[in-house]
């Protein structure tokens, strides 16, 4: 049987039990979802588009489905060490898949922020759901469609026309769960005309044993001159796969950040997909990954620019040590009649052991002249002459590693437009690189030895 | 030819369309046909006819056989559709595989004077005395070769340079040795057909030591209808050898489209050299996209050797669609691989081309230089691939790719691939697309040139980088060719 087969029968069976706990608006896209499914089979690695992960393999394990909604225990206290110093945030977390607001998510009652699961938004906004949800979300992506077959829950955030939302909205996701589990999460981010909002959201895996499959689809509308910050940080395990598709959506004059960074990981795929349907909108997409032991990233990206005078900038950087394997494939289009569009798209990378792999594909599909478009990649090694001028200054061999390297993530993390999380992520991947980062300090298990130090 | 510049308007009076069709109209130089007696077999593609190009041939039983597998593999495949090309679906049976110049039955030695001043009016004088020195020329008309020059003054330093056809009788072993040891008859569709229905091309064998004292080259010309030419070219050098070979072909103006799937391969020994350059200017179809020739060759190297060096130097500029991606297999420890391209796309016409660096031996180095240039509603895309495997230690690739935009119609789009297995080599890779700078024009229009010859310098300038590494009389010929197809097609 074939990996997707037995979800798909999965839901076949338990139709009822899935569509009695989830909200009418995810229900409805179900039809289409198990259509395009249909004599559909999910990518094997070599396939185009998908040359190192094999997606077949990844949902091959038979998962469990959490259908019945049952509430999971998870150690709340462990998002202390998730928490950035200097930022108040408003937060809630998924207990593998179920939705649980935490202590500070209570807004101010006036405040017109909405910040709720799917299952809410229901009851309480219900044509807001049913208007954006499923929009963007592509269901010729076999994995996607099955993500839309099976979520039963899933956050959604709504931004009134004009409101800026002070707090930085935090969601924790936490796998803990004794069996093998398969946690499908489901997001919608609607900005309205002139809306702000900063999400911060960060994957961590409580059982260090684990094996676990995080499925998740978000979806990001930024209407007429939005600004969006969606940062999305993974520090999982080696027993977890995650596969994300987020799709955003910009409308005229929008500004949108995505921001992905792995820190630890099992098999992780992230396809970031863009269209930018505005004129004047501006797109940042940035990324950066760091990979010791058999960690296995690969982040896809496409930026769409379907109207006239739309920027984007793109950047991915990744330091792949040991057996890792790091992919990248990026692909800008601009479209007929769109001219003036600046399109930039970086992709750097350091390969840092004789066994560790690197596969990048950047790509340029031009269909107007009047344009700046680039794009550059590289995959090298450290500097051997700056190694050894800080040699030469007594810093050990290690530490002036670590110091290159951590210089060699800056742009990425200077990219983020939040001062304190900036600060954060300095701290973060400086623990990375020294091999003390545990998982979220004093959460789960602190076990690093599993993730190699990068030398 | 006629006078193109007799068409366009002056400048000022010109507006976009009206320069979009002169540059349509454009004539094709080359576009003439032959009325010369042509032995064609029946159309269609079958064991029989396999056979029979090999019985007319005069083929050994290897050779069939060799033509047998290749064909009974193409029958297991699909067309591949991953390019970036409208490829129509081509009827494989409504080609005819072979089509010969007849020769007189009173003189079989003789030229047909009607196919000689064909080549007389390419440009390829087949008599040796009128040729320039310094080239040895092989002349291919549809399915086979009509002359060679200069052979047995090559063969006194023991280089060979004949067609495949004489290499296969004259010099089995070689051929045998060589033949699919670069591309195998497996290694994709147009190969795999290629394999079984090949006719004529170059086999050029340089001993060890030789430095090849003229440049090689072989002119393929099309003339038949509704044939297609498949030809095969082999190239070795043997240890410190050095060779520089050239290609250059053309095609009559037809309405329907013609298929060319060539095979090159390549073979480099020890500290040898290869310096492989195109100048392709296949029949691009007319203004609207009919007619033309479909151009999907398959072309590598094996840098075999110790320090040996491959060089693709490629201009293209005709075709109605090409897809072809000359590549180097860099196994040898310290040898290197070239890789320069201009293509140029005007009207309708599709070029989808680029390059592999396989790079498997340490120290193994690589530059690809590619700069495209679109015009009219064309599509022109770079496709390549950069792979290191594990054990290529301390490797080095360059790859520098633009693209140069000269309608609001035209696309030019790039699609590298980089793999990297080791933590010793550095890849890089840039690539920009943009217009043609507008301050440039305006300079050169303030000091009194047009701006359609401000655009021809330009795109010349920015040519240049590869146009440099044609050899003299290429170049020349190159930047001409250049400088014709982009007349009047200023946006």
């Amino acid at each position: 049987m074939s990996a997707l087969q037995q979800y798909i029968d999965l839901y076949n069976e338990h139709r009822q039990l899935v569509n009695g706990h989830a909200p009418q608006a995810l229900n409805d896209l179900r039809p289409a979802a198990l259509e395009a499914l249909q004599g559909a089979t999910l990518p094997a690695k070599g396939s185009e588009d998908y040359e190192a992960t094999d997606l077949d393999a990844i949902f091959a394990p038979d998962y469990g489905v959490n259908m019945n909604r049952i509430q999971f225990q998870a150690d709340q206290l462990a998002s202390f060490s998730c928490d950035v110093p200097n930022l108040s945030t408003c937060l809630y977390f998924f207990h593998n898949d179920i939705f649980v607001p935490g202590r500070t998510a209570r807004m101010n009652p006036d405040n017109p922020v909405v910040v709720e699961s799917m299952v809410e938004a229901q009851q309480r906004h219900p044509e807001l759901l049913k208007k954006y949800l499923g929009t963007l979300a592509d269901l010729s992506k076999p994995e996607v469609a099955l993500n839309t077959l099976l979520a039963q829950d899933g956050l959604f955030v709504y931004i009134p026309k004009g409101v800026t939302a002070e707090k930085t909205i935090q969601v924790v996701n936490i796998f803990n769960a004794s069996q093998p589990l398969m946690a499908v999460r489901r997001v919608l981010v609607v900005a309205d005309e002139d809306a702000h909002v900063r999400i911060l959201t960060c994957d961590h895996t409580q059982n260090p044993d684990g094996q676990y499959l995080s499925s998740q689809v978000i979806e990001i509308v930024a209407l007429k001159g939005a600004t969006v910050d969606y940062y999305d940080m993974e520090e999982s395990t080696s027993g977890t796969a995650r596969v994300s598709s987020l799709f955003v959506d910009q409308q005229e004059g929008s500004n949108v950040l995505v921001d992905g960074i792995t820190l630890l990981n099992g098999t992780t795929r992230n396809d970031f997909y863009v269209q930018v349907n505005g004129e004047n909108a501006e797109t940042h997409l940035l990324g950066m990954a760091i990979e010791g032991g058999t960690q296995h990233v690969d982040n896809h990206t496409y930026i769409g620019h379907n109207a006239p005078r739309c920027k984007s900038n793109e950047m991915f950087k990744y330091v792949v040590n040991d057996n890792a394997v790091g992919a990248f494939a990026g692909k800008i289009l601009v479209k007929p009649d769109c001219p003036r569009v600046e399109a930039y798209q970086g992709n750097r990378n350091i390969c840092a052991a004789p066994t560790a792999k690197m596969y990048t594909k950047p790509q340029l599909e031009i269909y107007t002249d009047d344009v700046k478009c680039s794009h550059g990649a590289a995959v090298g090694q450290l500097d051997d002459e700056a190694l050894f001028y800080m040699r030469t200054r007594g810093i050990s061999e290690d530490q002036a590693r670590h110091l290159l390297m951590q210089a060699f993530v800056a742009d990425v993390i200077e990219g983020v437009r939040l001062e304190a999380l900036k600060d954060r992520l300095y701290h973060l991947t400086e623990k990375r690189f020294s091999g003390t980062l545990s998982l979220c300090g004093v959460c789960g298990s602190t076990d690093c030895s599993k993730h190699d130090k990068i030398k | 030819m006629n006078n193109a510049q007799d068409k366009i308007p002056a400048p000022q009076q010109r507006d976009d369309e009206q320069i979009l069709q002169s540059a349509a109209q454009e004539e094709y130089k080359y576009g003439f046909v032959t009325d010369v007696d042509t032995h064609v077999i029946p159309k269609g593609l079958n064991e029989d006819v396999v056979r029979l190009i090999s019985r007319l041939k005069g083929e050994p039983e290897w050779l069939l056989d060799f033509r047998l597998k290749a064909y009974r593999y193409w029958l297991t495949l699909e067309m591949p559709t991953w390019g970036h090309v409208n490829l129509p679906p081509i009827d494989f049976q409504a080609i005819s595989y072979y089509a010969a110049p007849k020769k007189k039955e009173d003189a079989p030695k003789e030229i047909d004077p009607e196919v000689k001043k064909t080549f007389d009016k390419l440009g390829i004088p087949l008599e040796e005395q009128m040729r320039l020195s310094g080239m040895a020329v092989d002349a291919v008309m549809d399915s086979v070769s009509v002359r060679t020059t200069y052979r047995e003054k090559l063969a006194e330093l023991g280089v060979i340079f004949c067609s495949i056809s004489e290499a296969v009788k004259d010099y089995p072993d070689l051929v045998r040795k060589y033949l699919g040891s670069v591309v195998p008859y497996r290694d994709n569709f147009f190969a795999a057909l290629n394999s079984a229905v090949f006719s004529d091309g170059s086999f050029v064998y340089i001993p060890k030591g030789v430095r090849c004292p003229m440049e090689l080259s072989t002119y393929f010309r099309i003339n038949a209808a509704e044939t297609g030419q498949f030809e095969r070219t082999l190239i070795v050098a043997d240890d410190d050898a050095y060779v520089s070979y050239l290609e250059g072909c053309t095609a009559p103006m037809r309405d329907e489209n013609q298929l060319h799937a060539a095979i090159v391969e390549i073979v480099v020994e020890d500290r040898a050299e290869v310096k492989y350059s195109t100048v392709q200017n296949w029949y691009p179809g007319d203004k609207d996209g009919r007619g033309g020739i479909y151009n999907l060759v398959t072309k590598r190297g094996l840098c075999r050797g110790y320090r040996s060096k491959l060089s693709w130097t490629q201009v293209e500029t005709g075709s109605a669609i090409t897809w072809k991606y000359p590549s180097c297999v860099l196994r040898g420890d310290y040898s290197t691989g070239e890789f320069y391209s201009v293509a140029l796309t005007r009207n309708c016409q599709e070029a989808d081309t680029g390059t592999k660096m396989i790079h498997v031996g340490h120290h193994t180095s690589s530059t690809i230089v590619s700069k495209g240039i679109s015009a009219g509603r064309s599509q022109n895309s770079y496709r390549g691939m950069v792979k290191i495997a594990p054990n290529a230690a301390h490797s080095r690739n360059y790859t520098q790719c633009d693209s140069l935009l000269l309608t609001p119609t035209s696309g030019a789009h790039t699609f590298p691939v980089i793999e990297v297995h080791n933590d010793t080599s550095v890849v890089e890779h840039e690539a920009t697309t943009s217009k043609i700078n507008e301050d440039q024009i305006f300079y050169c229009n303030q000091r009194g040139i047009s701006t359609e010859d401000a655009v021809g310098l330009i795109v010349n300038g920015y040519a240049k980088e590869v146009m440099s590494k044609l050899p003299m009389e290429f170049a020349v010929e190159a930047q001409k060719l250049l400088s014709v197809s982009l007349e009047g097609s200023v946006g």
